[in-house]
């Protein structure tokens, strides 16, 4: 049973005529077993770009705080040196600057409108000066339904990390758990916080977890709990990954308690292949993960409901610190710009963006400060852009 | 003997594992248990879905391809998981897997798989998986296309066909030597069911009238019970004119005055009989599309049912019946923009265009209407 992509030309090849040349050979999916200790690399049949630019599309901007919208000017730059059809809908949104930001309602309308955003980090104080507990990222989460979190955390070719040829996602349910924002003081200084586990929304993660293996040809989802100390709570979200797990018979389904899988991520992260937890292990997890590869700079992540697919950084940092001083990577922000073209059908110019990021690091000449180097944001957007036609 | 019994086990031990999550997730019987609205149970992640592609045999494998082409160029949001079943594949397991992929899925589009009449331990795997999905009503929209040769013109019917019961139980035994019962049943939960589909489906789609199809004055209790279902249901419908007719004199009327007909409403056989009539009527079976309609679960396929063998390979088969199958799948799962603009397309290259394969006195190849079909979605992609 293999899962093929919309892009896949098996019949009717015969008209496609001189696209023929952007199609790779269309053979079976070819699994490359490797040494212990090495991920599996997958060997996809690049068939996918045919959907030519046709059409433009309209799509959400959120820039969010800090470096938020200088990482958000180098994609439209990008984009625009790539002549990528999308057109940007820009929102300013923040929680520590109310005087300029624009409405929970008013950023929920347009990413429900569009279907598609990009979003930026929306930084979130620690302190508590009272008001609603959510934070605007929770809203805005809660209000879209924006369930699902996935970071795919891929090592670079050419940038040495601890770890390399790391490949394995990690998918977090973001709607529930630890984040429901049920905390209260029962009695002075006794704080109670609810953690809300349900079966609905544990099966509805398990669900995405296995449609997302299926899809992109994984081959193992591991569910990762605290079931041992949490055995009602915890216990619910396992036992609702098993039973959905019944439904996939060709991926195989194992389960991992947080603290051991946390020591495996830094010590084996190559057994790892797709991953499912709840909530606040996921946050976690997605930041110790990204640190892998190379840290926030470098992991795109995507948030999706069932209508709305909202791209974004792995690892959320606004990196406030940097505001200004043009230093900070713009490779997450614009990987993830490309996961959203690949999401938009536009897989040629997504893959023409990608690979020149892909060059662009692979030639160890240009890097940013979190990568050791001294490279500008703007020089790296610029590196970028004069890569885009290269290959 | 033992053979048998051997059997039965195998087939309660594969459906245990389904029906144990049938009662998690639930199909409105459940209620309690879990959400049940289609969303949750289709794989729908930030507007685009997943859904089953079953290859099927003959013509299947090379249509379903040239769909997945269109799809392409109309950018419709929709990923494949394709599954490759025929009537070689006839295992358990290829079909459990199909299964499996539909529920996880919620949404199926395929080709025909034969089924072999001449070996009678040969089951259908189409039944099969129109029984196992409780895939209980099919809709076949039948409507003259403009400009293509066809015996009659202004046919406008919808044919909606009871899909689980009836002759298809697979009930035949030889109780003596030389005399072999094969039953049809008929239930009033069933038939009650159909009744009150085909009702609400004239209702939503501005019909006026339904027509009960049976066979009442032979079978006077069976088809009786059916005719009687219709009738209680129309009463809640007061607007929905309803009448009933004999099948026989339906297939007559229906070659004769088949624009007398709105919706028609009718038990298995019949169904299948008078759908492949009225296809036959506005032009042959490579220009009609099917559904099948369950709780939660749909399956998509060519109006007619059949796999085309001769045609195999020889780049002549008909695409459009597929192809509107793609798009009455895009129209269920709500992406009507996607849908209208390959629907109309397909309209403009077959009446407007004039590009037809030879079963409907063209001359085109499969490849060529493909063609032109997708260079005249691509200028209307455009404006997007």
């Amino acid at each position: 049973m293999a899962t093929t992509s919309l892009f896949r030309p098996c019949v009717g090849r015969t008209i496609l005529g001189n696209f023929r040349s952007l199609i790779a050979p269309c053979g079976n999916t070819q699994v490359n077993k490797q040494k212990y200790h090495e991920t599996t690399v997958l060997h996809k049949p690049v068939a996918e770009p045919i959907s030519h630019p046709a059409g433009r599309h309209t799509i959400t901007m959120v820039p969010g705080d800090g470096v938020g919208p200088d990482l958000m000017a180098s994609v439209q730059e990008v984009f625009q040196s790539a002549g990528v059809p999308v057109d940007f809908e820009e929102i300013f949104i923040s929680e520590v600057q109310p005087g300029q930001s624009a409405t929970v309602g008013s950023v929920v309308e347009s990413f429900k409108r569009n279907g598609v955003g990009l979003k930026g980090i929306i930084a979130t104080p620690s302190s508590f000066k009272g008001g609603v507990l959510q934070t605007l990222n929770m809203q805005i989460r809660q209000e879209l339904d924006l369930f699902a979190n996935v970071v795919r955390i891929k090592s670079l070719a050419g940038y040495k990390t601890k770890h390399n040829n790391l490949d394995f996602v990690i998918i977090r349910e973001q709607t529930e758990g630890e984040y429901s924002a049920l905390e209260h003081e029962s009695v002075s200084g006794v704080v109670e916080c609810l953690k809300i586990v349900t079966k609905e929304k544990s099966q509805r993660i398990a669900k995405f977890a296995f449609d997302y293996a299926m899809r992109l040809n994984r081959k193992k989802v591991t569910a990762v709990h605290k079931a041992n100390i949490m055995k009602l709570g915890d216990g619910l979200f396992l036992r609702s990954c098993e039973e959905i797990a019944e439904l996939y018979p060709s991926i195989e389904f194992e389960t991992m308690i947080i603290d051991n899988c946390c020591m495996q991520l830094v010590s084996n992260p190559h057994q790892f292949d797709v991953m499912v937890m709840p909530n606040l292990y996921g946050n976690i997890v997605d930041n110790l993960a990204a640190g892998l590869v190379g840290g926030a700079g470098v992991v795109p992540g995507e948030s999706f409901s069932h209508d709305v697919a909202i791209y974004e950084q792995g690892a959320r940092h606004s990196y406030a610190e940097a505001v200004g001083r043009n230093i900070a990577n713009p490779t997450a922000t614009i990987l993830g710009a490309c996961n959203m073209l690949k999401h938009l059908h536009l897989e040629f110019h997504s893959r023409l963006i990608e690979d020149a990021v892909y060059r662009v690091v692979k030639s160890g000449k240009f890097r940013t400060q979190d990568m050791g180097g001294y490279t500008s944001t703007s020089d790296f957007t610029q590196a970028i852009v004069n890569n885009l036609h290269t290959g | 003997m033992a053979a048998l019994t051997g059997r039965l086990l195998l087939k309660q031990k594969y459906i245990h594992p389904t029906s144990k999550f049938l009662s998690l997730i639930g199909t409105g019987q459940h209620q309690n248990n879990f959400s049940t609205s289609r969303q949750n149970q289709a794989a729908q992640y930030g507007g685009r879905h997943t859904v089953t592609l079953m290859t099927g045999d003959g013509v299947g494998p090379e249509l379903l391809g040239h769909v997945q082409e269109v799809f392409r160029y109309a950018g419709a949001p929709i990923d494949f998981e394709k599954i490759e079943i025929n009537s070689s594949t006839n295992s358990t397991e290829v079909m459990k897997n199909a299964m499996l992929s539909v529920r996880r899925n919620g949404v199926a589009i395929k080709g025909n798989i034969e089924t072999k009449f001449d070996d009678p331990t040969f089951k259908s795997m189409n039944v099969a998986l129109r029984t196992g999905l409780n895939l209980y009503a099919s809709v076949v929209c039948c409507k003259s296309i403009p400009n293509i040769h066809s015996r009659q013109k202004n046919v406008d019917i919808v044919l909606i066909r009871e899909n689980t019961e009836g002759e298809y139980r697979q009930l035949e035994y030889e109780s003596v030597d030389g005399v072999v019962e094969s039953l049809k049943i008929i239930t009033s939960e069933r038939s009650t069911r159909i009744a009150e589909y085909a009702f609400d489906f004239a209702v939503k789609h501005g019909r006026k009238k339904v027509t009960a199809i049976h066979k009442a004055n032979i079978m006077k209790l069976g088809d009786g019970l059916f005719l009687e279902c219709c009738r209680k249901v129309s009463k809640k419908y007061p607007d929905i004119e309803f009448n009933d007719l004999i099948i026989d004199n339906a297939s007559m009327q229906m070659v004769s005055r088949p624009d007398q007909f709105d919706v028609l409403v009718m038990p298995n056989l019949y169904g299948n009989i008078l759908s492949n009539i009225a296809v036959g009527l506005i032009g042959g079976a490579g220009l009609v599309p099917g559904m099948n309609i369950g709780n939660g679960y749909a399956v998509f396929e060519t109006g007619t049912r059949n796999s085309g063998r001769s045609l195999t390979g020889k780049n002549i088969a008909n695409p459009v019946g597929m192809l509107l199958a793609g798009c009455d799948m895009l129209d269920y799962l709500s992406h009507h923009r996607h849908a209208t603009v390959i629907r109309e397309s397909v309209q403009s290259v077959l009446s407007d265009k004039m590009i037809q394969t030879p079963d409907v006195g063209g001359q085109a190849t499969t490849a060529e209407v493909v063609q032109a079909v997708i260079d005249d979605i691509k200028p209307k992609t455009k404006s997007w």
